[in-house]
């Protein structure tokens, strides 16, 4: 990780290509140096964060007052920094019998700064926890005792927990853990502290920052969706080709513990929602005996979506990997002990993210764990189902190879949609969607679940999700558009974007009829249509064009009288 | 370590923290001679001559330098102990 004055030199970079994010930054302690370590860090990882700061302890003049700077500036993102320092502070002026009020009052408080937030602005939160201080005075009692300092200051944390699950575009940067992480005497320093009045020292500023810029970094899109990982001395110790099955560590003894609780780990981000792979120089049928036989593997066949065990090399495995799985490189992370394979990995495909592994495994997993690769904004049911989506698609892949003819195959999948407007209950997989959808996406307009909620009632909004089945699962929602009425003649098109998982399937034949039709229904005359590039969408740049769109002044135009309805195997269920 | 050695090695470290290749400290230089030496450049001038030097200042002296030399004498004396 870089040090501060790094980050610094960041910000004589040129930004313009940078995805730009306004952020309003409040704090009650001075945040100068945080900005400078976010706006470096932001560089780092693509994004141009332009940072308004709120004066030295502005927080509630700021956030309560409708007409102040803040509210002018209309952030995209509020970042609100309560020090433990303050809240310390704030407690030591207490009367005693109040003591045990203050994790409640300060909870309030949160509460209506987001709420005052959320009345003037569609800005998401980024609120810190306050990482322990344990003033001494009652040692190990304090957990004994609610009027405590460490009582209220980890009731606090608890209770912000327990607000964030419950309120949308209220996220809480984990600063607690980042003092866990790397300590107090890294955190924070005394002198410092004493001569500035910061709360976080200057060594631990990119750390901060970092985890601060990975939340804003998963609302908008960027988070990896995929681990790729290498089989031996990586997830069992050993080489299972030449020390046999029985010999490879693994379970509770010795190394093949380490080996035993990374996979555990692995499980864990599977069950979440990211996609394994294996990639691994072996003889198949060796490596997968593994899976299927070894009493102490955690890992079975069913958690990996792709296996890539073959003599190739890795960087084409990766390539295959990547196809079957249709994301892009900048959301996988590979996994593998060997730093020769590693190198050739990163000069060959540097989106990739490649974790330097120690070379001792029983380093393995605080190492991962430090690195905090898997941040992200959303999680969905569906997440925890990904696998089994992706493993049909490999399925689907495999059939394909069999029939000749595209149409005969597309038949033969039996699809059927499911075409509904916006409800309650598919609106969180809509949000996610727009949120992650980069390739077939026209317009990549991020949208969260309050805006889609305001969407959804309006009179002037047409919206559509889509669904798809075929006879080999269910693909759940796939994709999504809205329309929003431009005059009494046109719609326009300010979302249409598809799951990259269900490419060639007609699923745009299939869309547009359905567009028309309601168009139809209600009298529209034309549907308009923008494509915006950026940096990922490049598939659909012929999209309109493709479907017979014509284009004029940077828009693209169809009539809906005379509308030949497009060839499609997908039927409306 | 020699005192020119260490005024030296803190002139570079100032070079770095305030990004001014030109500049050229001596004992005498104060706060108010270099424009860009404000309170919040000074905490960060403070913690890369720790990092520099590897020693550690009391949170008084920080405040107390009137000018690069006195600075020096606080860097000389801790490595000399």
């Amino acid at each position: 990780m870089k040090i501060f004055s790094e980050l610094k030199k960041n910000l004589k970079n040129d930004f313009s290509n940078l995805t730009p994010v306004k952020v309003a930054l409040l704090g009650d302690n001075p945040t100068q140096l945080l900005t400078i370590a976010l706006r470096g860090t932001g560089y780092d990882m693509g994004f141009d964060l332009q940072i308004w700061e709120a004066g030295f302890a502005q927080i509630e003049r700021q956030v309560f007052d409708q007409a102040s700077e803040f509210y002018a500036y209309q952030p995209d993102v509020v970042i609100i920094f309560h020090s433990s320092h303050h809240l310390l502070q704030k407690y030591n002026k207490l009367n005693p019998e109040d003591y045990s009020s203050l994790a409640e009052e300060r909870l309030k408080q949160v509460e209506n700064l987001t709420a005052a937030i959320n009345s003037g602005l569609t800005a998401k939160i980024i609120h810190y926890n306050f990482p322990e201080i344990n003033d001494g005075v009652f040692g190990s009692y304090a957990n004994k005792t609610q009027s405590s300092f460490l009582f209220q200051t980890r009731k606090l944390n608890y209770g912000l927990m327990e607000y964030a699950m419950n309120k949308a575009g209220f996220y809480i940067c984990d600063l607690a853990a980042v003092q866990i992480q790397c300590g107090k005497a890294t955190l924070f320093h005394p002198s410092v502290y004493i001569n500035t009045g910061m709360v976080l020292s200057i060594d631990i500023l990119p750390e901060v920052a970092a985890r601060t810029v990975e939340v804003i970094a998963g609302m908008y899109g960027k988070f990896k969706k995929c681990l790729v990982f290498d089989l031996d001395n990586t997830i069992w110790g050993g080489v299972i080709g030449d020390d046999g099955i029985e010999n490879i560590q693994l379970g509770g003894l010795g190394i093949g513990k380490a080996f035993t609780e990374l996979q555990h780990w692995l499980k864990k981000l599977k069950n979440r929602g990211i996609i394994l792979a294996a990639c691994s120089k072996n003889t198949e049928a060796i490596a997968m005996e593994a899976f299927d036989q070894h009493p102490d593997m955690v890992l079975k066949v069913e958690d990996v979506a792709v296996f890539a065990i073959n003599w190739d090399n890795k960087v084409d495995n990766l390539l295959h990997i990547q196809s079957i799985l249709n994301i892009g490189f900048d959301s996988m992370v590979f996994l593998d002990d060997n730093p020769f394979e590693r190198d050739m990995v990163r000069q060959n495909i540097p989106e990739i993210t490649v974790p330097e592994l120690p070379s001792d495994p029983a380093d393995y997993l605080e190492y991962l764990y430090s690195l905090n690769l898997f941040e992200t904004a959303s999680l969905s049911n569906e997440d925890a189902g990904r696998t089994k989506l992706y493993q049909t698609e490999s399925k689907r892949t495999a059939e394909k190879q069999s029939f000749v003819n595209e149409d005969d195959f597309l038949k033969s999948l039996n699809m059927v949609s499911v075409v509904e407007p916006f409800t309650n209950f598919n609106i969180p997989r809509v949000a996610q969607l727009t949120q992650r959808s980069n390739q077939f996406n026209l317009r990549t307009v991020r949208y969260t679940e309050a805006e889609l909620k305001k969407l959804a009632k309006s009179e002037q909004v047409f919206s559509f999700s889509f669904g798809l089945e075929d006879k080999f699962g269910d693909n759940a929602l796939i994709a999504v558009a809205i329309l929003k009425k431009e005059n009494d003649d046109t719609l326009f098109i300010d979302t249409w974007l598809m799951s990259c998982r269900v490419l060639k399937r007609g699923m745009e034949n299939f869309v547009l009829n359905e567009l028309i039709d309601a168009a139809a229904k209600i009298g529209i005359k034309y549907l308009k249509g923008e494509y915006l590039p950026t940096v990922k969408n490049g598939i659909v740049k012929e999209h309109y064009a493709n479907l017979g769109f014509t284009e004029q002044d940077g828009y693209w135009t169809i009539p809906v009288d005379g509308y030949q309805t497009k060839k499609t195997f997908i039927s409306r269920k | 370590m020699e005192r020119n050695e260490i005024l030296n090695t803190v002139n570079n470290v100032f070079i770095d923290v305030l990004d001014d290749d030109n500049l050229v400290l001596t004992e005498a230089t104060t706060a108010n001679d270099v424009e860009e030496w404000d309170s919040l450049n000074h905490i960060q001038l403070v913690v890369a001559i720790e990092r520099q030097f590897k020693i550690r200042f009391a949170s008084q002296e920080i405040l107390s330098w009137q000018n690069v030399g006195e600075m020096v004498d606080s860097i000389a004396a801790k490595l000399n102990l």
